[in-house]
């Protein structure tokens, strides 16, 4: 199936090109931080996980979301979503990958990435991330590429894949939820230390992957002339939209808690990111920015007439995407360390070459994403969908 | 090989299997302090001198503080540690450091707090808690904790993931962003310098106790600082402890500090 990778337009040649330059970039700077160290980046003793962290968190929504289809189609038997529903795995496929690499990124000492495995420790919820990334990696590239090579050959899926599925569900949950036990589980971070937090990733997962795919769906159908379908891409639409209500709602929840018990160590971070404290507020204008998006994006969905006008849709959906690529991407992580536990107020702001390998990264998941979804799109063409 | 040789290998094989099973079953019971209590045979020549202590903990005596005196003490554990002093702020490291009342103790800060805590710096450091939640979190074991209470670092196994300087709740933990050694004043041949990539802080000395000496700062302390055995009730430490009220920071963690403030 993959030699269709291999032969593409001129403008799939140029895109891929164009992404292998920037990945090569952000490589160069990747070199820097390796023999510097992650001095480079903005990140500091009281900030100690940034934008790479950040980015991680937020991919492993993306990936996870790939569930949102998978239930429809294997659960509740809606046929429809079987043009999609492996678009949504191998976005979950390039997601994960992209998340390793941050992790990767991440890491002071790279090289000592095996002692993870070597020492196990039950009691390290990164431990458990390990674990179940990879598993949910595995999953969704062997599921997709088994569902699709039997649709090539118009056969059905091998029988010992239908459990591979069923497995995949649950895992899917699992990821994000322990993604948010990594956070939520530390005694000294009012922010972060919510039973919710789980449950509020997956709800803006569950927006932001649907809104995602809606998005590619429409370039795909503009590039590579195949159409998902209007009936799938409304009830992506419609998953979209219960998903950005719900983490809107659960949102609130976190602020009637931290406002109305008035605890500092929750109202802090809270005052911090849409109002400043102490005079510093670098995220305040990106979170209530972030707020205006869903809020706005909710309020088209939730009206049929715009939701079903494709563009008005499209809008909405980028609304959804970037405004919780806000929240999670910019305020979540370093939101839960200013201040600090000693209460000071020290800010982060990532660097030039930190914004460049976050961006080469991405690329590097956008180069997966594109070979994947050109094999995808090869077969349904093949096939005749 | 021989019949023996084979069948000695098998032994080793299986003896080492059994153990292996076994620190796995204690590492899934709760809490981090099983993991690594109880598994460790001495490996090194005792040498009669080292100081030992069911629970090794800390006084601080605030009355005793002055800005002078913080300076000497925190220079006194900066230099026995190879501690850089690096230009940029972001790279700061510090094992022991002074810091206003109202930020040791955050949730203390009082409007009509007494004029001499207003201006007096209180010293921090790694609270060696005995129920660390650095260690809990660490993926590969590089921090753990001894029997004797201390908290430590293994540099050569720490892969820079910086989760423990999110779970500890009292900042202690500082990260290599770059290459300490330039950094270094005068080296100290009788600590390791540290590499880029690794997280490091205070461990109560550990190295001096083995010597038979008392921790860097407490022998510069002028009386300031009081170190022994919590466990003990004829120590110092204890009799300190039953004759003053002493505070501990964040105690409603449930991460049980060993050091203690005297206000």
């Amino acid at each position: 199936m993959l030699e269709s990778a291999f032969k593409g337009s001129k403008g799939y040649w140029v895109w891929l090109l164009a992404l292998l330059a920037v990945i090569g970039v952000g490589f160069g700077f990747y070199l820097r931080q390796l023999t510097f160290g992650l001095g480079i980046t903005g990140m500091s003793r009281d900030v100690s996980w940034g934008f790479y962290i950040a980015q991680f968190t937020f991919l492993v929504g993306v990936a996870a979301s790939a569930v949102m289809l998978v239930i429809p189609y294997y659960l509740h038997d809606y046929k429809k979503f079987g043009r999609i529903t492996v678009l949504g795995e191998f976005l979950a496929v390039s997601s994960v990958i992209m998340c390793l690499l941050f992790i990767i990124a991440d890491l002071g000492q790279p090289m000592r990435l095996f002692n993870v495995l070597i020492h196990p420790t039950p009691s390290s919820m990164l431990f458990w991330d390990m674990v179940v990334l990879n598993g949910y990696l595995f999953l969704n590239i062997v599921i997709g590429w088994n569902v699709l090579d039997a649709e090539r050959n118009s056969v059905p899926p091998p029988q010992w894949v239908k459990p591979l599925i069923y497995i995949s569900i649950p895992w899917a949950i699992s990821i994000h939820t322990v993604t948010a036990f990594l956070y939520c589980g530390l005694p000294g971070r009012g922010f972060w230390l919510t039973a919710i937090l789980a449950p509020r990733f997956l709800a803006s997962a569950f927006a932001a992957g649907p809104a995602f795919l809606i998005i590619l769906a429409f370039i795909v159908r503009g590039f590579a002339k195949y159409d998902a379908g209007r009936d799938q891409i409304q009830t992506m639409a419609k998953i979209v939209t219960y998903g950005a209500i719900a983490n809107v709602f659960f949102f609130l929840c976190e602020v009637f808690v931290a406002i109305y018990s008035q605890i500092p160590e929750h109202t802090a971070h809270l005052q911090y990111l849409f109002f400043g404290l102490h005079g510093h507020g670098v995220l305040v204008p990106w979170m209530w920015t972030s707020i205006f998006l869903m809020l706005a994006a909710i309020t088209l969905l939730v009206i049929p007439a715009a939701r079903q006008n494709e563009v008005v849709l499209g809008i909405a959906c980028i609304a959804i995407f970037v405004g919780i690529w806000i929240d999670k991407g910019l305020g979540m992580i370093s939101g839960g360390f200013i201040p600090n536990p000693l209460h000071h107020v020290r800010e982060y702001v990532p660097t030039i070459p930190e914004i460049a390998i976050t961006i080469a990264v991405y690329a590097t998941g956008f180069l997966i994403l594109t070979i994947l979804y050109k094999v995808v799109v090869g077969v349904k063409q093949e096939v005749g969908e | 090989m021989d019949d023996t040789r084979r069948s000695f290998l098998k032994f080793a094989g299986i003896s080492a299997l059994g153990l292996g099973g076994i620190s796995t079953l204690t590492s899934l019971m709760p809490g981090p302090a099983t993991a690594t209590k109880g598994a460790s045979a001495p490996l090194y020549k005792d040498t009669n001198k080292a100081l030992t202590a069911k629970r090794w903990g800390m006084v601080i005596d605030t009355r005793k503080l002055t800005p002078s005196l913080c300076e000497k003490m925190i220079d006194a554990c900066h230099k026995a540690h190879n501690v850089p002093n690096h230009d940029n702020e972001r790279h700061t490291i510090k094992w022991l450091w002074e810091d206003d009342f109202e930020h040791v103790f955050p949730m203390k800060h009082d409007e009509y707090l007494a004029d001499r805590l207003d201006n007096l710096p209180i010293l921090a450091l790694c609270n060696q808690c005995n129920n660390p939640p650095c260690v809990q979190v660490c993926p590969t074991k590089a921090t753990f904790q001894r029997e004797d209470g201390i908290v430590m670092m293994d540099f050569h196994r720490c892969i820079g993931c910086r989760f423990c300087m999110a779970a500890c709740p009292y900042g202690s933990r500082s990260f290599n962003f770059r290459d300490p050694r330039p950094a270094i004043e005068k080296e100290n041949p009788d600590f390791p310098t540290r590499m880029k990539g690794v997280v490091e802080k205070c461990n109560f000395c550990a190295e001096r106790l083995a010597e038979g000496k008392m921790p860097a700062c407490v022998e510069v302390s002028e009386g300031a600082l009081v170190f022994g055995d919590l466990e003990d009730p004829s120590s110092e430490i204890r009799k300190v402890l039953r004759e003053n009220y002493a505070i501990r920071r964040k105690q409603n963690l449930g991460t049980n500090p060993s050091v203690y403030y005297i206000i």
